[in-house]
This record gives C-alpha cells, sequence and structure tokens, in this order.
C-alpha cells in the first residue's frame, strides 16, 4: 500500500485560545516497500502526521489516501485499515496491560477478527512471538511485567504485528535502549520489512539511525515537510537541516568539516561507507 | 572531601532471585567530581543509584554520604537532603499544576520557612534557566523543559549531590543539550557532585570520570577517554564505542595514522592531518 498525503492541515484545540498549526500543509508519498524515516523536532509535526496513517486522528484538512483506502471518505472502513497499519508508540511497553504476554498480544487479534477460532489465534500469537526473537514457551504465561525492558518491547511490537499489518509504524522505537538494545530492535525491523511488513515507517530523533536504517526519509518543520529524499540527499543539505534547528550524523558532521577544508568525501553517510570513501582517499594520495 | 563511600556494597532485590543486583561495589566519589555510570539495562546502574541517596539500603556491605551510613533509619532525612535524584520520566516528576508549586515542593516537605523558599525558587529556576516559565503550567512545557523543572525541584533542597538516572533519554537532541549544559553548570560553577547514568555514550565524554557497570559490579572506572580506548573490554560488556571513536578506529586499522577521536571535530582534524601528511 501506498501513502500519498496532499495538503494535510490539523489543528489542535481549534477555535479556542490554545489554538496550535500542527500541520500546515503536509505533502509526502511513501511507496510501498520502503523503510522510510521521519525527521523533525518536537513539535514539528510528525506524531501529528503519522497519528493521521491510521486514523487515530481524522482528517480535517486535505487528502490521504493509503492504498485503496481514502481517509477522507466517511465511509471508509476504518477498522480494517487499522488492522493494516499498525502503530508501535513511543515507549509501547507501558501499554502493555494483561496478566500473561500471550494474552497481550492475542488483544489486537481478537479486536480486529472477532470470528477468528482460537487455535487460529493461538498459532498468529506464537508465530509473532517467535518473530520478534523471544522463546514462546518461556514466555507465553509469563506476566509482561516479569520481563526485561528489552523483551517488553518486544512483546509490545508483537501485539501490534500480530495482525499481519502491510505497513508498521514506530514512534521512536529504539529510544531509551542501550547501545546494543538500539541495534537489536534495529536488526528486529530490518528483519520484518519487506516480508511481514511490507513498509516500515520509523519516526526518530536519531540521525544517525536514519543514515543508517532508512530508504528515504522526510523532513518536517513547522507543520510541513520541508525535505523529502535519500538520507545521502537530506544529510549532504546540512545547513539547511541545522537551521532547521536538526542536528546531522556524525560521518555528516565530519564530512561537513572536511569539505570546508577543501576534502571532498563521496559518500552515503553510513559510517561503513564513510570509513571505505575516506581509507580510499588516503590510499589515492598515497598513490 | 569525600562525598560518597561504597565498601562492598551487596544488594539483592528479592532472595528467591538468588542473584545480587549489586554484588561487591567498592566506590570512592569525591565532592564536586562529575562520574557518568555506563552499562547494559540490568546491570546494576540504577540500583546503585537508589543505593546512594537511601532509597535503597545494601543487603551486605557499607554505603556511606558524607560520612552518613545510608542503613541506619536516624541518617535517611539528612541524606536525601544531601542527594537529590532526577528520574527518566518527565511526566512521572510532576506533583503540581503550577511550574514554582513543583519547585517548592521538596522544600516545603522538609519545613524550610515561607521566605526562603521563595528565595530557593528563585534560585532553582534561575540556576535552570526557567524563570521565565514560573507562572506556567508543566504540563504544557516541551520534554526538555519539564526534566529542567524536575531537576529545579531538586535543587531546591540543595542538595551537594545530584544523581541523574538515565534523565535524558526521553528527550530529544535539543531536551538532552538543554539539560547536560544544566548539569555541566551545577557542576563547574556551583561545585555540585554529579552521578549521571546514561546510555548515550556522548554523554560520558563530558564526565571528568566514568564507571563502567557489569552485572552488578564495577568493571571499569577512569577517564573517560581512557575508557573509550580499551574497546575490547567495552566490547565485551556489550557496550559500543561513540560513532566518531568507533571511526577513527576503524581507520587507523585501515592503515591510516589517525589517533582515537572522541567528537565529529576531532575525527575531522585527525582525517585532515593523517592526508595532509601523504
Amino acid at each position: 500500500m501506498r501513502i500519498v498525503a496532499e495538503g494535510l492541515t490539523y489543528t489542535y484545540n481549534p477555535k479556542s485560545p490554545f489554538a496550535s498549526h500542527a500541520l500546515n500543509g503536509v505533502n509526502v508519498t511513501i511507496e510501498e516497500g520502503e523503510f522510510f524515516g521521519i525527521i523533525g523536532h518536537t513539535g514539528s509535526g510528525k506524531s501529528t502526521f503519522v497519528q493521521h496513517l491510521n486514523a487515530l486522528i481524522k482528517l480535517t484538512g486535505g487528502s490521504l489516501k493509503v492504498g485503496d483506502y481514502d481517509l477522507a471518505d466517511k465511509k471508509c472502513d476504518f477498522l480494517e485499515l487499522r488492522s493494516k497499519v499498525g502503530m508501535v508508540f513511543q515507549y509501547p511497553e507501558y501499554q502493555l496491560f494483561a496478566e500473561t504476554v500471550e494474552k497481550d498480544v492475542m488483544f489486537g487479534l481478537k479486536n480486529f477478527h472477532k470470528d477468528m477460532k482460537e487455535e487460529e489465534m493461538r498459532a498468529a500469537v506464537k508465530e509473532a512471538i517467535e518473530r520478534v526473537d523471544l522463546d514462546y514457551e518461556e514466555v507465553k504465561d509469563k506476566s509482561p511485567f516479569e520481563l526485561s525492558g528489552g523483551q517488553k518491547r518486544r512483546v509490545a511490537i508483537a501485539g501490534v504485528i500480530v495482525t499481519k499489518p502491510e505497513i508498521l509504524i514506530l514512534d521512536e522505537p529504539a529510544a531509551g535502549l542501550d547501545p546494543l538494545g538500539k541495534k537489536e530492535i534495529m536488526d528486529l525491523l530490518h528483519a520484518i520489512h519487506g516480508g511481514w511488513c511490507k513498509t516500515i515507517v520509523v519516526v526518530s530523533h536519531d540521525m544517525d539511525e536514519i543514515a543508517e536504517n532508512c530508504t528515504r526519509a522526510a523532513v518536517f518543520s513547522e507543520g510541513k515537510v520541508v525535505m523529502e529524499d535519500t538520507p545521502a540527499g537530506i544529510f549532504r543539505r546540512g545547513d539547511e537541516l541545522l537551521a532547521f534547528g536538526l542536528d546531522l550524523p556524525v560521518t555528516a558532521k565530519c564530512a561537513r568539516i572536511l569539505k570546508e577544508r577543501g576534502v571532498e568525501i563521496e559518500t552515503d553517510f553510513t559510517v561503513e561507507d564513510f570509513i571505505t570513501k575516506v581509507l580510499a582517499e588516503y590510499g589515492r594520495r598515497q598513490g | 572531601m569525600e562525598a560518597i563511600r561504597f565498601d562492598k556494597v551487596k544488594f539483592m532485590y528479592r532472595e528467591e532471585d538468588g542473584v545480587y543486583a549489586v554484588n561487591g561495589v567498592t566506590l570512592s566519589v569525591n565532592e564536586g567530581e562529575f562520574v557518568a555510570v555506563l552499562g547494559r539495562n540490568g546491570s546494576g546502574k540504577s540500583t546503585l543509584a537508589k543505593l546512594v541517596n537511601a532509597l535503597l539500603v545494601p543487603t551486605e556491605g557499607k554505603a556511606e554520604v558524607f560520612g552518613l551510613d545510608t542503613a541506619d533509619a536516624k541518617n535517611v532525612f539528612e541524606i536525601r537532603k544531601n542527594a537529590g535524584m532526577v528520574f527518566q520520566n518527565p511526566d512521572n516528576q510532576t506533583v503540581a499544576s503550577i511550574v514554582e508549586d513543583d519547585v517548592a515542593f521538596g522544600p516545603e516537605n522538609i519545613g524550610v520557612p515561607r521566605e526562603e523558599i521563595a528565595k530557593r525558587i528563585d534560585f532553582a529556576l534561575d540556576a535552570v534557566g526557567m524563570q521565565a516559565f514560573r507562572h506556567a503550567a508543566p504540563s504544557r512545557l516541551s520534554g526538555g523543559q519539564k526534566q529542567r523543572v524536575a531537576i529545579a525541584g531538586v535543587l531546591a533542597i540543595r542538595p551537594k549531590i545530584m544523581i541523574l538516572d538515565e534523565s535524558t533519554a526521553m528527550l530529544d537532541p535539543r531536551g538532552r543539550r538543554e539539560v547536560m549544559d544544566v548539569v555541566k553548570k551545577l557542576n563547574k560553577e556551583e561545585g555540585m557532585t554529579v552521578i549521571l547514568i546514561t546510555h548515550f555514550m556522548d554523554e560520558a565524554l563530558e564526565a571528568d570520570r566514568a564507571i563502567v557497570m557489569h552485572r552488578g559490579e564495577v568493571v571499569m572506572d577512569g577517564v573517560p577517554e581512557e575508557i573509550f580506548a580499551r574497546s575490547e573490554e567495552l566490547e565485551s560488556y556489550n557496550l559500543t564505542l561513540p560513532r566518531a571513536a568507533y571511526i577513527s578506529k576503524k581507520l587507523a586499522e585501515g592503515g591510516m595514522p589517525v589517533k582515537g577521536a572522541f567528537s565529529a571535530e576531532e575525527l575531522a582534524e585527525e582525517i585532515c592531518a593523517s592526508l595532509r601528511k601523504v
């Protein structure tokens, strides 16, 4: 399913002294199969935007199509849409609530597929728990609160992917984890991407994470998309990003300083590529 | 003066767990030091922090704060006045509906006279740069602003030690910067002893000293640059190098004469220098 937003607007607390324009005409297209990044500092409208994608926020201005679902259409089947567009919020482990891991993961499935048989549900839950690299037999009867932080986050993700959404949206999926935990979560998302969930959309403050993982990204500022490009294309425009109050990946910061000193490194700003290109430049100069 | 002294401290949450969350830590922190504590989730960092301000008391061994034994119930009040703690989630630390009331909560609890409280609110809000938000509702502040209010709430008690338990984890880069700037300023200008628990390796570089915890034990202790130079050892504790340090290490392995760099600026400097040598 392709996501196409045109002229999307949204105002919180309209017609009140607290009115704030969160979206001021967002235009963006996310193709099926992308690992798409959403960048922007707090208050730029990125969370408001992603909450539109599965109609958690109803459309009030502009147009938004997700596959064949037209979200401006009042007759749009929102329940079906939500089963196909999964949303993992920030710190999703705070939303775990059931007595056991199995019941927690099954909750979404029960809501979306009321006529599904118990055995089928169990099988789907097992598959989802195994997909997030947890041992089903070991965790299924445990309370989710007995698990470690990283495991809880996996259970929360399992509870969303259990409906096999075509599009998976995650708000800061790696926030608050230690460096290895971050890498494990990103590796998991790559393993889900393309097969289990065709498209992945990640909201992130971590520019290094965007540079390393995304096929393309959109930069939000003041309720608009101000850049939409590959990470390489975006981070090449470092001055503009800094002007939007955003950071750069370490590789881009370094390349920028090198450029000022007359050393051009053509890189896509992933760490591995940057190392290779710098070493190549060194080799070239050595003759 | 010695601010914190741990002598073979062990702590177990429940006997049936059979494992010590903190397992024999001996540690001394001097007044005015800025110490970063690193380690994987579950390595015992937060437990260590809670042992400092007597939220937990050692199962074995002895923990002292300014010479006061944390296990002695008579000392608890005094210790908590001396060691304030800022937690991870800003929303869980707000108790009042107006910023100045929130900051006043701590001093009110320890019976500070009214006029003195007003002075302390002034001092604390100035220190974190939130004076302009004195009458604002905390719920309408950004994450970084909320954490600065939480820090002000701790400052109003006038502690000598501030413990930050992943207090920047939920913030965006700008919010993180705001909090780190305030913490550094308090350390440098007010001589506040700071214990900073963090997963961000670049934050650890701003400290005078870094401690690495692994399975409840302190396994590395030194100047941050020194700790990050021991990359193999760090990796064995499942920690990673700051990105710039990782890149400089790989370049050196690839045959370039670069020294360890800890920031993008240093890295660029090193690369330029070694390209020029050719």
